[in-house]
């Protein structure tokens, strides 16, 4: 492995990268594939970028579509061929041959092959060559040995003269082109693939050969489209995602107070399932809003909905994603799991997030996809997903619509995720009710509630649930329940008012009678008192009648005995 | 184009340098000329080293070809003309 090699920007997107800088310099690539893979799209893309981006002139030699033909073909991808053309830029050599006109005697080479080629090369100064499809010339020749020849002289011819060159060749039974070219190209070989599966098409390229420089093996799903040819290269990237501190909302005030701190992490992949109608394309959306609001960019990739159905149902909650699309704050796309495979529909979102580099994706919702793929597959998909955002820092948002209630998902993405919200919709007591469970918050601690998940033109609110007796309820029977304690709670009241009274009046009555026998007390001393008083004076006057008498009668007091007589 | 005159067979052979295969082509051609057209030819041997834009006006992509240009239709031959018959064949000249 030499580290040496040269490489020339295709200016494919992904596929640069893919090849960490393009095809070899100088050296032969063959890129093969099946009838409508796209081999002559990727050799025009890569002569016209070089010619138009890098100032590298190049010369397109077709064996097969006429000049006037390629250039229609690309016109409508907007790569404007003629004008190159006419700035001699990329030149067309058309190398027609009709072997219905030609007789082949004796011995021949083609040598008038090579020098149409030089003339061509040399004529606009080109570094670039592309050689679409060489493999005609075995059905326009008889003699295979002297094609076979003649071929390896041409690569050589190629090699010496320094031109980066793209050959292509139809894919053969068993071997990669049909006349085994890729024995003469030892450098590059590139096989483009157009598969059809349960109906739906997936176009994938592998490198299969890359001497002399690393590059990725697995097969990447690419696309043609409006935007031309691009590669997306969407291999796991292991677990070394930066972390964030930071907080984002998720546009539900109610939800941000369970989660201590206020939100979910930054970056964080967050899952809300629920059953049909629980809510999630809603929360999804406040999520949106909410990064909108933050002045953040969100993507919202939907897979049910319309952009006008979804902006309108989000108006009735009092929500208005409109001004932000139109702000260009919000990207919608909206595309039915059946219009591409799984691995076009992880192509094009990758491609999505990458151009529109938003702080926050809205996947809604991921179960569509089980329905048209293997669930491994699906499963696959996610992981990278949720792999590439998170070593990107982007926040996101899954919808999952669960068949029934319960922390499960079809594609087993629990493990993957940071966040987990469950959506419920039970019904009790004839209405059915919404709820909201933080299943799982990675690194945050969070509420155990289960919360009333309500919905009105106020915007989404979670209310406290009725825990009462007969558990937590919901609804109108957390309503009534609500109705039921608040009167009992008046009756009880009423019962102490009545007790106090009661107790008050008792006392009062006590102190009263207190207050009586005191005074039947005070009463009493009192006549004891006069009792003592009297008979005192009594016992004084007597003593003084009795000494009157006895003065009376001459006897001494002192010596009288007498008291009374 | 090459101009054209009201000569019955007009061929041009183009060659790419004095190659063997080039040679033999012209020594073939002289030969089968003389002795099977003989007066009713004319023959342009065209060096496409010295002027490859005629390779692509023309289409050549191998070497030798022979076109006979005149009468129409054009008939294309590549090789280096060993078989004389068959020369005669596609160049529908038979005496």
């Amino acid at each position: 492995m030499t580290d040496g090699i040269t490489k020339s920007p295709t200016g494919i997107e992904g596929f640069d990268d893919l090849t960490l800088g393009g095809l070899p310099t100088g050296r032969p690539t063959l890129v093969c594939g099946s009838a409508g893979c796209g081999k002559t799209l990727f050799a025009s893309t890569f002569l016209f970028n070089g010619a138009k981006i890098y100032d590298e002139p190049g010369v397109f030699v077709t064996f097969e579509e006429r000049p006037i033909d390629i250039v229609a073909n690309v016109d409508s991808l907007g790569f404007d061929l003629q004008g190159l053309i006419d700035q001699s830029k990329i030149h067309i050599e058309h190398i027609e041959i009709d072997p219905s006109e030609v007789a082949e005697i004796g011995d021949y080479d083609l040598e008038a092959l090579f020098l149409r080629l030089e003339f061509a090369v040399d004529q606009i100064g080109a570094k670039r060559i592309v050689l679409d499809t060489i493999e005609s010339l075995f059905s326009a020749f008889s003699n295979p040995a002297i094609l076979r020849a003649e071929i390896r002289r041409l690569f050589d011819w190629l090699k010496q003269k320094g031109l980066t060159a793209v050959i292509t060749g139809e894919r053969g039974d068993g071997t990669l082109t049909r006349q085994g070219l890729e024995e003469y190209v030892s450098d590059c070989v590139i096989l483009l693939d157009h598969r059809v599966d349960n109906q739906i098409s997936t176009r994938r390229l592998r490198i299969v050969k890359y001497r002399g420089t690393a590059h990725g093996t697995n097969e990447y799903p690419f696309l043609i489209d409006e935007d031309g040819f691009s590669v997306l290269p969407v291999s796991s990237l292991g677990l070394g995602h930066k972390v964030f501190e930071d907080r984002i909302s998720t546009g539900v005030a109610d939800l941000d107070a369970m989660l201590t701190g206020g939100g979910f992490y930054r970056g964080s992949s967050i899952l809300l399932t629920g059953v049909a109608g629980s809510g999630k394309s809603s929360l999804a959306c406040m999520m949106a809003d909410a990064a909108c609001q933050n002045g953040e960019r969100a993507l919202y990739l939907s897979f049910e909905e319309s952009e006008a159905q979804t902006v309108r149902n989000m108006k009735s909650i009092g929500t208005d994603l409109g001004k932000w699309l139109k702000s260009g704050q919000m990207r919608y796309i909206a595309a039915r799991p059946t219009f591409y495979s799984l691995e076009m529909h992880l192509a094009i979102m990758l491609r999505e997030i990458n151009r529109f580099k938003p702080q926050l994706v809205v996947l809604d919702p991921i179960s569509a996809f089980t329905d048209s793929a293997d669930i491994a597959e699906v499963q696959a998909m996610l992981l990278r997903i949720v792999d590439y955002l998170k070593s990107n820092g982007i926040t996101a948002v899954f919808t999952h619509l669960a068949s029934v209630e319960q922390a499960q998902t079809d594609a087993g993405l629990s493990s993957i995720m940071d966040g987990w919200v469950l959506l419920l919709n039970r019904e009790a007591n004839g209405e059915f009710n919404r709820e909201l469970y933080l299943l799982k918050a990675r690194g945050i601690s969070h509420s155990n509630q289960v919360r009333e998940f309500v919905m009105s033109n106020n915007g989404i609110h979670l209310l406290d649930p009725y825990l009462g007796e007969d558990g937590a309820l919901t609804g109108s029977a957390r309503r009534n329940a609500e109705a039921r304690a608040r009167r009992a709670e008046a009756e009880r009241q009423a019962e102490v008012t009545r007790v106090q009274d009661q107790v008050t009046q008792r006392r009062r009555r006590a102190l009263a009678q207190i207050e009586t026998l005191n005074a039947d007390i005070e009463a009493d001393e009192a006549e004891l008192r006069r009792l003592v008083t009297a008979e005192e004076t009594y016992q004084q006057l007597s003593r003084e009648s009795a000494a009157a008498l006895a003065r009376g009668r001459g006897l001494d007091l002192s010596t009288g005995m007498k008291k009374q007589g | 184009m090459t101009e054209v005159d009201k000569e019955p067979v007009k061929l041009v052979l183009y060659v790419a340098g004095e190659t063997p295969k080039s040679l033999a082509a012209i020594r073939n051609l002289e030969k089968i000329c003389s002795e099977h057209l003989a007066g009713k030819y004319k023959v342009e041997v065209v060096d496409l080293k010295k002027q490859p834009q005629l390779a692509r006006e023309h289409g050549i992509v191998a070497i030798p070809t022979l076109v006979k240009e005149l009468p129409v239709p054009i008939r294309k031959i590549i090789g280096d003309l060993s078989d004389t018959q068959k020369v005669l064949v596609h160049l529908s000249v038979e005496e």
